[in-house]
């Protein structure tokens, strides 16, 4: 009996050592990758890397599937670069209108779509969002199809200044790592295990009298709002906010992203974005569209590899000697 | 000049004549997702591309084999018919077993790559296509001038729509696909090859679309981005109408495309939303949807 405990407690504890030492790895490799890499790119890669663990926090552990997270994405990019540019706000306050309106718009959005469940969530999400889009292509402060260009990155609490693009790599940088806390936080809190219990069965959830409608709605602005963060950071890295962000392709880029990382792993999205925004990068330059490349990832993600990089290395014999364990989300 | 809630007779009627012919094509449209759906449990994302692979290849019939009109609105639904038989027999039947999620990710896959190939190979411009000899010109039914095409295409659709529904509700196979969705199992212990009806079902309903394709080519231009643009739309008709009931997805899809039309009249800059404002007021009163049986 002793000997099991001590075997089980042993067992828990492997996943830590190894869970310090990858961090450490990966956070090490975020902090010297400019030296490599062009720094924008790599801003690139973290923006949508938080998109898609923000967007994960619904799909992966409260098992709903928004198409309409572009709204949030795109409408915090407005957002930023509106007030940023427009008010002359710093860069912070600027980011921050950016989280509190993708966090607003995901109440509205997320209050109708929570009204009916699995694929009709979808559709709704899809819709509204869709409508969205509608609303910035007509409104005067998005400027149309030209977008909002040339947006000023400013300097950080009046002092960094962000023009700089190490600097602004590191605000980035941070920003995404305070985020993937805040995230690790939430799907880790009795919060995020009643989540986990809706995606798992929402009926016995309800019966264990929770209320579940508001459990979503929270997890949906909170979403949201993550994505909101990740979309007013990418106005100031690219300075310039368009209608390709709120476009229903943005949404569906994002869900491939999660896919193909590993839906319901806290880091796989990461590794899904570093994927697609290097592999767009790569073809940025050829004829051949994106497009296509991308319908025939979803559709052999979907038919073959449904756990996503990640999700194929817990799994896998190595990954499970180092005492990583994943369920499959659906 | 005859004029209501002040605005012209002609102006009025005229954009309730395009919203019938929108909603006509919601109709179709819808009318195949929920077939689909009712059997498979699949929302097809790839309706809005089968929709213009139908107009493409009706257009490509015309432009490099000179076969028309009206022998494209047979060969196009058989064609993408049969592709979408294809595609269910070789892929899609794999996710059954899964969450409904992942057939709507793999159908979204499909209309990506389908739509990213015919905008790689004809750009993303429109192409005119000629109405057939026969249906041009117009009629004057003296309130109005009625281009006798788009007279014809809101006729067709609707014999179209009316013929699916009775084929589903009063003939044996329609009396298997009904009971193939009530209870699948149990019909397959009767001896009926129920993949054979799922495979059978996803091409009607890839050949429904690509019929509304060829009936929307001489209204609409043929392009590449034709599917995307309405199937959003009519997804928001779809969750408006319920999918419960096939004649109330065909229902819903003219009352919105009409609503849509008359809205032009009176506030055109809300045109293109109305019809997600009407889902939005819809999931407020009755979240099952008009006619949904299905919560």
């Amino acid at each position: 009996m002793t000997l099991t405990l001590e075997l089980e407690k042993q067992k828990e504890r492997t996943p830590v050592v190894v869970q310090t030492v990858f961090l450490g790895v990966g956070l090490a490799v975020l902090v010297l990758a400019p030296l490599f890499f062009y720094p924008v790119f790599l801003m690139k890669l973290l923006c949508f890397a938080l998109f898609a663990c923000a967007f994960n926090l619904l799909l992966g552990y409260t098992g709903l599937l928004s198409f309409g997270h572009a709204a949030f994405f795109g409408g915090a990019a407005y957002f930023t670069a509106h007030t940023v540019k427009e008010w002359g706000l710093p860069p912070e306050l600027g980011i921050l209108a950016g989280v509190v309106g993708a966090a607003f718009l995901g109440a509205i959005i997320g209050f109708f779509a929570i009204r009916r469940q699995g694929i009709y969530f979808a559709m709704i999400t899809l819709a509204l969002a869709q409508m969205f889009y509608f609303f910035c292509l007509q409104a005067e402060f998005t400027r149309g199809e030209d977008g909002i260009q040339s947006v000023p990155r400013g300097h950080l609490f009046g002092v960094i200044d962000l023009s700089q693009s190490t600097n602004m790599y590191y605000f980035v940088l941070a920003v995404f790592v305070i985020g993937i806390i805040i995230i690790w936080r939430i799907i880790n809190s009795p919060f995020g295990m009643i989540l986990k219990s809706i995606r798992e069965n929402e009926t016995r959830a309800i019966s264990l009298g929770y209320s579940v409608r508001n459990y979503k709605l929270a997890a949906f602005v909170m979403s949201a709002t993550l994505t909101g963060l990740a979309g007013g950071l990418k106005a100031l890295v690219f300075q310039f906010a368009t209608l390709t962000d709120v476009g229903w392709q943005m949404s569906g880029e994002v869900i491939l992203m999660t896919l193909l990382g590993g839906i319901g792993t806290l880091i796989g999205p990461l590794f899904g974005a570093a994927l697609v925004v290097t592999l767009q990068n790569y073809l940025a330059t050829s004829e051949f569209p994106v497009t296509i490349i991308t319908g025939v990832v979803f559709m052999v993600c979907v038919l073959l590899f449904r756990r996503g990089i990640v999700g194929e290395f817990y799994n896998s014999r190595l990954g499970r000697k180092l005492g990583f364990e994943h369920r499959h989300s659906h | 000049m005859t004029m209501i809630f002040g605005i012209p007779l002609q102006a009025l009627l005229g954009q309730l004549l395009i919203g019938l012919i929108n909603g006509s094509f919601y109709a179709l449209l819808s009318l195949g997702l929920a077939i689909i759906f009712g059997l498979l449990r699949v929302i097809n994302f790839a309706h809005g591309a089968q929709y213009m692979l139908g107009a493409f290849i009706a257009w490509l019939l015309l432009s490099h084999l000179g076969i028309g009109y009206w022998p494209a609105l047979i060969l196009a639904p058989l064609i993408v018919g049969l592709i979408g038989a294809a595609i269910e027999r070789t892929m899609l039947r794999r996710l059954y077993s899964l969450d409904p999620l992942y057939g709507l990710l793999f159908t979204f896959g499909l209309a990506l790559t389908v739509e990213g190939t015919f905008r790689y190979l004809y750009g993303a411009s429109g192409q005119p296509y000629a109405t057939p000899a026969l249906l041009t010109g117009g009629a004057n039914l003296g309130f109005m001038f009625l281009p006798i095409y788009r007279g014809w295409a809101i006729a067709f659709s609707l014999f179209i729509c009316l013929g699916t529904w009775l084929m589903i509700e009063k003939t044996k196979l329609g009396a298997y696909l009904r009971a193939a969705t009530e209870n699948p199992v149990l019909v397959q212990s009767f001896g009926i090859n129920v993949p054979f009806l799922l495979t059978l079902t996803y091409g009607l309903g890839a050949a429904l679309a690509a019929l509304a394709g060829v009936l929307a080519a001489p209204i609409y231009q043929v392009s590449p981005l034709m599917g995307s643009n309405i199937i959003i739309v009519v997804f928001a008709v779809v969750v408006v109408g319920g999918m419960g009931s096939i004649m109330g997805a065909i229902v819903t899809g003219y009352l919105l495309g009409v609503a849509e039309g008359l809205t032009k009249v009176f506030y055109p800059e809300a045109s293109n939303i109305v019809i997600f404002v009407i889902m939005a007021i819809v999931l407020l009163i009755r979240p099952a949807g008009l006619f949904g049986r299905d919560a």
